[in-house]
Formats: structure tokens, sequence, C-alpha cells
């Protein structure tokens, strides 16, 4: 065997030798990731953990964390999906191809990877400063500005995946309604968004699933209480929060609630991407 | 009266379209609307962090980027400390997720057998999908304990200049920087390194996915023309389709720069939280994101607006790097026709 030939098939079996590796490596941390969240987690799986709120601390529980997840979640997205299809439908069907839209389709990719503190800070000056200085400081940060965080950060999820569903609705759809006189925005809301439904449902579902394991944007925003909070306007806990704040008490037992919630997440969002999953695949047979 | 049975129906066809046009109009202004909110997000976020910051700026002006004080007591502040957190940080990242990112990528798209393809890749996705803070624990309470007991005495006693025993090893005698970048007496495991480490765990699914995407879009004809000639699947890989898709891999690799910028619980966990400035990988840090979550809440006056201030360059340096990202990505999409 002639020692170019020889050379070359040593740095091709090298190469393919790594890559292979690097796959596993990969695989590797996600396994073990998962690993220590399920171990640790389900060891610290407790009927009180759905029962107590943290006040009680290392014997309380996440009651009054899932409730405050729960609540600003749901403001986050119920802000974030009018807004957001009406915003991706505007890029797809009003803005193809114009300047402006090309422009806001572009920056709003940007957004997508945005860093999700500066948008706390950001929700932090246009509501809870203005609050405080309104309500003379009885109201600072509240469940509704960890909303609005939240939502700012599943917005550009929501535009993207309703643009990105509605240019896949086929034209001569648009055609058959527009020569019978459907007006634009009846064939808009009615036709076009029914037809991209479930591809706009799974853009949803994927923006909850981002947003439910946000931290960084609520620390100054919903802040965290100790105690249940239904209404939005007063401080709230949430999930994240609690485990950020308990990982990094020296208390071992405060750690076993933190795995806890950390399992208690990575389960909602895993489901979350599985179900959002389920409905694409099968769209995709119904339009066969 | 004949004439007006028929006019009847035009004032009520023409009332119609007149109302539809009014419809049409409101219904255009409320879209157009909603997708400018994107655009006031970006603004806003910019001008909220710029305003916050505008005592900062204009008490320390340029000196605020390149001092190293952060002293709550003489209220003074600079940015270098984390800035320098931030950037080694997620350099260290990308030092280890691009060559990863890479081989997952042509694994998936050249190596692997039809049938392994979807379910390696869609678990490399899983990755992406489950939250920093997740990283963070985990980096926190397994990774860097597991650092700090078996990885780390091997780099201070073999690279480093501060090893246990005393006696210095070749390496760090001879080469240079390799010895202090090495040399730590501090005992834990979290570290800029540490974090480095978990940062890179996190942005390779990114990367890899953009990479193997974009590995897709080259025409099979263009490589089995190179297979025919005799080419290794290396040859292919690294001469072929890493050339053709090379703009979009690099816009990959800067949206996984974008992330690791802008990280913020993965790395707070893993960084130990100390203002100094250490030439040590293996000694604690911090970086922009880290101490703006560990300060904030309990900031006030010039600190707080140093927070801001900080958190407007990390905002601007991000929209650049995420710029370029989605620029380069375009290049490619161009190509293609789309």
């Amino acid at each position: 065997m002639s020692s170019p030939y020889l050379r070359r098939r040593i740095t091709n079996a090298l190469a393919m030798v790594l890559s292979t590796l690097a796959t596993l490596v990969g695989l590797a941390f996600l396994a073990w990731i998962l690993w220590e969240t399920l171990r640790q987690g389900i060891s610290a799986l407790d009927l009180k953990l759905f029962t107590k709120i943290t006040a009680y601390g290392e014997d309380g529980g996440l009651a009054n964390a899932m409730v405050g997840s729960l609540i600003i979640n749901f403001i986050g997205i119920a802000i974030a999906t009018p807004i957001g299809v009406l915003a991706g439908t505007w890029l797809a069907e009003y803005a193809d191809r114009t300047k402006l839209g090309e422009s806001i389709r572009f920056l709003n990719d940007i957004l997508l990877s945005a860093p999700s503190i500066v948008m706390g800070l950001f929700v932090y000056t246009i509501i809870v400063l203005p609050t405080t200085v309104l309500t003379h400081g009885s109201t600072t940060f509240s469940g509704f500005a960890g909303g609005v965080a939240l939502a700012l950060i599943a917005l550009p999820v929501i535009v993207r995946t309703t643009d990105e569903m509605l240019r896949l609705v086929p034209s001569t759809l648009r055609e058959a309604a527009l020569s019978l006189g459907v007006p634009q925005w009846k064939l808009t809301l009615q036709i076009l968004i029914r037809a991209a439904r479930s591809g706009i449902i799974t853009g949803v579902l994927l923006a909850l699933a981002r947003i439910s394991g946000e931290t960084a944007p609520l620390l100054f925003t919903a802040f965290g209480n100790n105690y249940m909070a239904i209404n939005p306007i007063e401080k709230m806990s949430s999930l994240p929060q609690i485990i950020y704040q308990y990982a990094n008490d020296p208390g071992d037992s405060m750690h076993a609630l933190a795995w806890a919630g950390a399992f208690v997440i990575t389960m909602f969002v895993l489901l979350l991407s599985l179900a959002s999953r389920l409905i694409l695949s099968r769209t995709k047979v119904s339009h066969d | 009266m004949p004439v007006n049975q028929a006019a009847l129906p035009t004032d009520i066809l023409e009332q119609r379209s007149h109302r539809d046009a009014r419809h049409e109009r409101l219904f255009r202004w409320l879209l157009k609307g909603c997708a400018l909110i994107v655009l006031a997000a970006l603004l806003g976020a910019a001008g909220a962090t710029l305003w916050g910051g505008r005592e900062a700026f204009s008490t320390f002006g340029w000196h605020f980027l390149v001092s190293s004080a952060w002293d709550p007591g003489n209220d003074v502040y600079g940015a270098l400390v984390p800035v320098y957190g931030t950037i080694a940080t997620s350099f260290i990242a990308l030092l280890i997720a691009v060559p990863v990112s890479f081989g997952i990528a042509v694994y998936l798209s050249e190596v692997a057998p039809a049938w392994l393809r979807t379910p390696v890749a869609s678990a490399i996705e899983l990755l992406a999908g489950i939250p920093s803070i997740i990283y963070g624990m985990w980096g926190l309470f397994v990774f860097a304990p597991f650092f700090a007991n078996h990885i780390k005495p091997w780099l201070t006693s073999n690279l480093g200049n501060k090893p246990d025993d005393g006696k210095l090893s070749w390496v760090a005698e001879h080469v240079p920087f390799v010895g202090k970048l090495f040399g730590s007496d501090y005992p834990f495991g979290a570290s800029i390194l540490v974090a480095g480490i978990v940062l890179a765990i996190m942005i390779i699914p990114f990367i890899s996915s953009v990479m193997r995407e974009v590995f897709q879009t080259v025409p099979t004809r263009l490589k089995e023309s190179a297979y025919a000639l005799g080419s290794s699947t290396w040859e292919v890989s690294w001469d072929i389709v890493l050339p053709y898709t090379r703009s979009a891999v690099i816009g990959g690799v800067f949206l996984g720069l974008g992330r690791a910028l802008g990280e913020t619980m993965a790395v707070t966990f893993v960084l130990g939280n100390a203002m100094q400035l250490s030439a040590s990988l293996l000694d604690p840090g911090t970086s922009i994101a880290s101490t703006i979550a560990n300060q904030f809440s309990e900031a006030s006056g010039l600190q707080k607006s140093s927070l801001m201030a900080l958190a407007f360059l990390l905002f601007v340096v991000t929209f650049i790097v995420l710029l370029i990202a989605r620029l380069m990505l375009r290049q490619l999409a161009r190509k293609e026709g789309h």
C-alpha cells in the first residue's frame, strides 16, 4: 500500500472515531444530567411538596412556588399568544418580502436568543419601578410583572412558528377564498389560522416549555414570596426561583427540595416537547 | 318603483364593501402594531438599560469599561472583572463546543447508519430543551465536586504553577502562560473553567443542530461526485461539505456564542462569584449576567446603575454577535434560493 493512501485511510479512520466519540460524549452528558435529576428528584418526592408552602423551610413543600409558576406562566402565555400569532400573521400574510417585514422577521430571530436577564431588567424598569412610584411602595414586585417578562421571552417563539406555519399553507386555499369575495381579514382569521392551527399550537407549547424553566427574568420582577399568593399584583414565588434560592442554601434538606423542584420542571418540559412533537407528526399525516 | 328596488341591493353592497375596507384597514393596523411590539421589545430593552445605567456612565465615563474595581463600600465600580469572566467562559465554551458539535454533525450526516440518525438527533435536541437552571444545579452539585476531586488535582500538579507538593512540572516550567492558567490554591470546583465546560454542554445541541441542518442542504450530487473520485468520508466532510456551508457554520457558532454570553443560571451556580481578576482558569470569577443576578436585588444608587450599565453592555454585545450569526446563516439560505 502506498504511503499517501495509507495516511488518508488513517486520517479518515481517526476522524470517524472522533466524530462517533463526540456524539457519544454528547449523549453521555445528556444521560448524566437526566439521570442525576431523576435520581435526586425522585428520592426527594413527597406529598408535602404539593401541600405545604415554602414558609416552613426544610419541613415545607413547594406548593406556593408551583401555583406561582402556573399563574406566571399562564399570564406570560396569555399575553404572548395573541400578540405573537397576530405578529406572525402579519409577517407571513401582509409583509412578506417587504423591507419592514423582513427586518422585523430578522430582529425577531435576534430577540429569540437575547439574554433573558436583560429582558427581566427591562420589565423591572417599565413595570416594577412605575408601580412602586404610583402606589407609593405598596405594590413593587408582582406576579404580573413576572408574567410580562416571560411573555417577552415567549413572544419571538410564537411569532416565528406562526410565520413559518402560515407560509406552509398552500396558496390555492387563499385564492379559492379570495375568489369567493371573502375579505382578507376574514380569510386570515377564519381560514388560514385555522388551517395552520396545530402548528401554531405547537409553537405555543414550545414557548411554554421555554419559559417554564426561565429563572433570570423572574428574579427582579416576580421576586419571590414564601407564602401562597394568588393575586398577580403581589410578589409571587415560582419553581425556578425557589430552586435558585434553595440550591444556594448551605442546608442539605434544602438541596433535596431544590432537586424535587428541578425534577418537576424537567418532567414538565420534556412532556411539553413530547406533546408538541406528537401534534406536529399527526398534522403531517393528516396533510397527506 | 322598480328603480328603487334595484338601487337597494347596490346600496347594501356598497355599504358592505365600505365596511369590509374599514375592517381590513383596522385589521392591518392591529397586525402591524403587534409586529412592531417585537421591535419595541428590542429597542426598549436597550433603552431601559441605557437609561438605568446613565448615572454609572456619566460618573465613570469610559473608565467604567477598563476599571477592575467593584467596591460598594467606596461606591466605585468598573466592568472589567465581569466582562473578563463573560468572555473567558464563553471562549472556553466555544473551544470545547465547536469541535464536538462538528463531530456530532458529521456523525449524524455522514457516518451514522440511517436508522440511528433520527433518534440520536432527537436525543441531542432534547438536551437543548432542558432549562438552564437544571444545568446549573447539575454543575453545582454533581460536576463541580467531580471536577474538584478528579480533574483539578491532575491539572494543578501537571500543568499549574502552584502544585500541591511544591514541585513544578516540566510544562509549568518551560511553556509560557500554561502554569499561570492552571495554577490555583482554591480548594473548590467552581471556577471559570467549570463554568466554560457547563456552558459548552449547554450550547453543543444548538451549534450541532444548526450544523446538521446546513450540512443537509449540501447537494447530494456534489458529495457523490467527490465519493466517486475516491474521497474518503472525512475528505468529503472537510473539503466539500464544510466549504459549501462555511458561512452558515460560522453563523451557528455565533448563535452558540450569543447564547453563552447571555446565559445566567447555568453560569451563576458554577462560577464561584468572586469579584477578582485572576489569570488562573481554576480560580472563581464572575460574569456580567451572574453579577446582575447576585447583586441587583440588594443594590441601590450607583451600584444599581452600574449593574444596569453592565446589562446594557451585555445586550449590545450579544445583539452584535447574534446579528452576525443571522447574517451568516442567511447567506446560505440565499444560496439555496429561499
